[in-house]
């Protein structure tokens, strides 16, 4: 089975405190670690763990810049058999529609059976990969969390529905799945791993390549536009306790009492 | 304003989706004159009746019957819906399972625009709409522009749209189902699989001591329980600590796990995002502590707290203990 796997770099929400820049046109982006999406990482794994049981192989792809050649590395490290960087000027802005714009033609120069991306990234959107599918008629499903391969270039899929419920599918190859975090256990990636592909040299394709239309793509051509980034005022939030570590929990216990769940 | 209005509303065991109200709500946010149109789809008596209930919320409810429907398939949802909405229409959708997996295919099939969890309605300016959402899971919020000048698919965030009262109508259902024709799909739905039960169950509990991603790794879960245990409470947790195999799925609160509904719930390393507290009913009070102090969860707790749980949890387990053997 060949497999595509969409995957974006991203600040990392668990080692970042998210903040605003001084003109709040975008997050201070200075100092951020960054990672490989959580979602599409374990995308990765899945898709490694698919072509170990049924041959085939692995191919990452992300659409940024140079930066982001490093998710594509450590995804490597992991088992991925190649990765692509989709990387052009005219490619800067674009909104989810534009991205899988872009992507449609990546996929288009290639035979992939299956192709996989996060449920969603950092803005939450959960959009690039149902828009691909619908780009290339093929079946999707998100929130996917377990693919079995069966006969006949069909896979059994699970969806996670509400209240932990799983709906199970039939789905023709080729199709587009969204992977949800917990679907298997991403296998750690050691700096030796990295280091064994640090060498490896990363094709990279852009609008010329892939036969896109510059207006097609980019910042001119998206409909979605983000204006600026603020913090909410929301309702009156917390009543943040202030003192000692001692006295704060001295106050918890108090108010916990008060609340009946002391019993 | 000349763009039609519709919202498409998820339906089962023929009892409309309590998200109906909330995309009728919507819709006035987008025109205060607008009269929205349901839209409804899937098979047999179950339909009916819910396409009736609505009648008293929207003017004209359209109903979609068909075989192939009775059991919702998005792909098959967005080929009807395809055939049956005009061009330029603003189509509201909740964003759940469903229609994540629904709207951003049919806004490639219509060629509209599509603004994904929508949790705010700003202003309409001719083709202009403006609108709010989050990224970062919530850490920060985004004004988004968006032309609709050819239509728009807007998914819009369970709860955040607030069922407006609305004088009664007497709407009408107008039968769409000839326009649609045949469908057939890629995927073919099986059977759903119940989540098990867990050895406890988190749903019945008074006080729940939950845990997040900041409790950083497996062996840190007995902290939480020797809280609970000293409190007379249960362990619950948050998606990242299932994912991460250190917790069962039957402990999980949230929108993909179970709905609680303790009288105190002690948020421990947890961040807060939309999909967890859509898990919290009935008003708990929240005593919520991280160590980011920017972390949405403070924008919902009532007491927080700004510290490492891992320092701080001990403590206060020890606390109790201790006033607990003084009362005995």
């Amino acid at each position: 089975m060949e497999i595509l796997v969409c995957a974006k770099r991203v600040p990392d929400t668990s080692e970042n405190e998210i903040a605003l820049n001084s003109t709040a046109t975008d997050i201070e982006r200075d100092d951020l670690v960054y990672s490989v999406n959580e979602w599409d990482n374990y995308a990765v794994e899945e898709a490694i763990q698919i072509v170990a049981r049924v041959g085939g192989s692995v191919t990452v792809a992300t659409v940024g810049g140079e930066d982001d050649e490093e998710i594509l590395r450590r995804e490597m490290a992991m088992g991925a058999n190649h990765g692509v960087l989709i990387s052009d000027d005219a490619f800067a802005g674009s909104d989810a529609r534009g991205l899988a714009t872009i992507l449609k033609a990546f996929v288009q120069k290639g035979n992939y059976d299956l192709i996989l991306t996060g449920v969603q990234a950092e803005a939450g959107g959960a959009q690039v990969g149902g828009m691909l599918a619908a780009m290339l008629d093929y079946p999707f499903a998100s929130l996917v969390n377990s693919i079995e391969v069966l006969e006949g270039r069909k896979l059994k899929i699970g969806r996670e529905i509400e209240g932990g419920n799983r709906e199970m599918s039939e789905i023709d190859l080729p199709c587009v799945l969204s992977i949800q975090t917990g679907i298997n256990e991403p296998r750690y990636v050691g700096m030796r791993g990295i280091r064994q592909v640090a060498s490896v040299k990363i094709p990279v394709f852009g609008a010329s390549e892939l036969g896109i239309d510059a207006v097609a793509v980019g910042e001119r051509a998206a409909k979605v536009k983000r204006v600026d980034y603020f913090v909410p005022a929301l309702g009156k939030g917390a009543e943040m306790l202030q003192g000692s570590r001692e006295e704060m929990a001295d106050k918890v216990i108090e108010l916990v009492k008060t609340k009946g769940g002391l019993r | 304003m000349t763009a039609r209005i519709f919202a498409y509303i998820p339906h089962k065991a023929g009892v409309a989706d309590d998200a109906a109200a909330e995309l009728a709500s919507a819709a006035r946010k987008l025109d205060p004159a607008a009269s929205p149109t349901a839209i409804l789809a899937g098979w047999g008596a179950d339909l009916e009746s819910a396409c009736h209930s609505l009648c008293a919320s929207f003017g004209e409810v359209w109903k979609i019957a068909h075989e192939a429907l009775a059991y919702s398939n998005a792909e098959l949802v967005r080929k009807a819906l395809v055939k049956i909405l005009p061009h330029g229409s603003i189509l509201l959708v909740p964003h759940d399972h469903f229609g994540i997996d629904l709207s951003p295919g049919l806004s490639v099939k219509i060629n509209s625009a599509f603004i994904s969890d929508v949790v705010a309605i700003d202003a309409l300016e001719g083709n202009s709409l403006n609108v709010v959402r989050q990224e970062f899971g919530g850490q920060v919020s985004t004004h988004v522009r968006c032309d609709i000048s050819s239509g728009a698919v807007l998914s819009l965030r369970p709860g955040a749209f607030q069922p407006l009262e609305g004088a009664a109508v007497t709407g009408v259902v107008v039968d769409k189902s000839s326009d649609v024709g045949s469908l057939a799909a890629g995927r073919r739905y099986l059977e759903t699989i119940i989540a098990e039960a867990g050895d406890v169950d988190i749903t019945k509990q008074p006080v729940l001591v939950s845990i997040g991603r900041g409790v950083q790794e497996k062996d840190n879960v007995a902290i939480a329980q020797e809280l609970a245990d000293a409190l007379g409470a249960a362990v619950s947790c948050s998606r990242p600590v299932v994912d991460a195999k250190w917790m069962d799925k039957s402990r999980q609160v949230g929108t993909s796990g179970k709905t609680v509904k303790p009288k105190v719930y002690l948020a421990c390393g947890i961040s807060g995002a939309f999909q967890h507290l859509a898990g919290l009913k009935g008003n708990p009070f929240i005593i919520a502590i991280n160590k980011n102090p920017k972390a949405p969860i403070f924008q919902v707790a009532d007491v927080g707290i700004a510290d490492d749980l891992l320092e701080f949890l001990p403590l206060l387990t020890s606390k109790i203990v201790e006033l607990r053997s003084i009362a005995h």
